[in-house]
């Protein structure tokens, strides 16, 4: 099983509060808001391949 | 067997941790953290299904069931098995209304996949009274 696309998500979850702190701290919030959406498009692109794969394995399975 | 189960609940495990983490600070990004890690255990479970599947699939040829009913029911369970998969995500992102959306059309597939079977026993039953 590939644990690591876990970590790999919440690695960015915790990278993307931080650098928002950072940036708000620094007094440029809409740079901040920014990265959270960079963060989040990354994370849906691998998490729409997984339940891409979801959905094969099931297909299969199921004979849909 | 029993290492696929320790293995899922100590992955549960970890995921959860990190969900905690990750839900304080970006609530945005917890949804899509749980969504892959339901979607790996599923992944990772899928082959042990396979088997079981197999085990039924010769418990029905042994009793005389037809092939192609089993392969209904099959197909029911897969699609209600990801109609609730969608809607407990959406439901874990506070979108309740789009989760009642998502098992209504689960329940519409279902219908529609078993009303073939519906018809052929309610055929039989008129034929047996008529």
């Amino acid at each position: 099983m590939d644990i690591e696309i876990i970590f790999r998500i919440a690695a960015i979850g915790i990278l993307v509060a931080v650098l928002n702190t950072v940036l708000e701290r620094a007094g440029k919030k809409e740079l901040g808001q920014l990265a959270t959406l960079v963060g989040v498009i990354i994370v849906l692109v691998w998490v729409i391949k997984l339940v891409k794969e979801l959905f094969d394995t099931v297909r299969t399975m199921f004979k849909l | 067997m029993t290492t696929t189960v320790l293995q899922v609940v100590a992955f549960a495990l970890v995921s959860a941790v990190l969900l905690v983490v990750v839900r304080q600070n970006r609530p945005e990004l917890a949804v899509p953290l749980g969504l892959a890690a339901g979607a790996l255990i599923f992944i990772f479970v899928a082959a042990r299904l396979a088997e079981v599947i197999a085990v039924i699939g010769r418990v029905a040829e042994a009793g005389g069931t037809g092939i192609s009913y089993l392969g209904v029911v099959l197909r029911v369970i897969g699609i209600a098995y990801v109609a609730e998969f969608g809607a407990q995500v959406c439901r874990d992102a506070g979108e309740g209304a789009l989760a009642a959306k998502v098992e209504l059309a689960g329940k519409l597939a279902v219908v529609l996949l078993a009303a073939p079977v519906v018809v052929a026993v309610l055929d039989l039953v008129l034929g047996m009274l008529g």
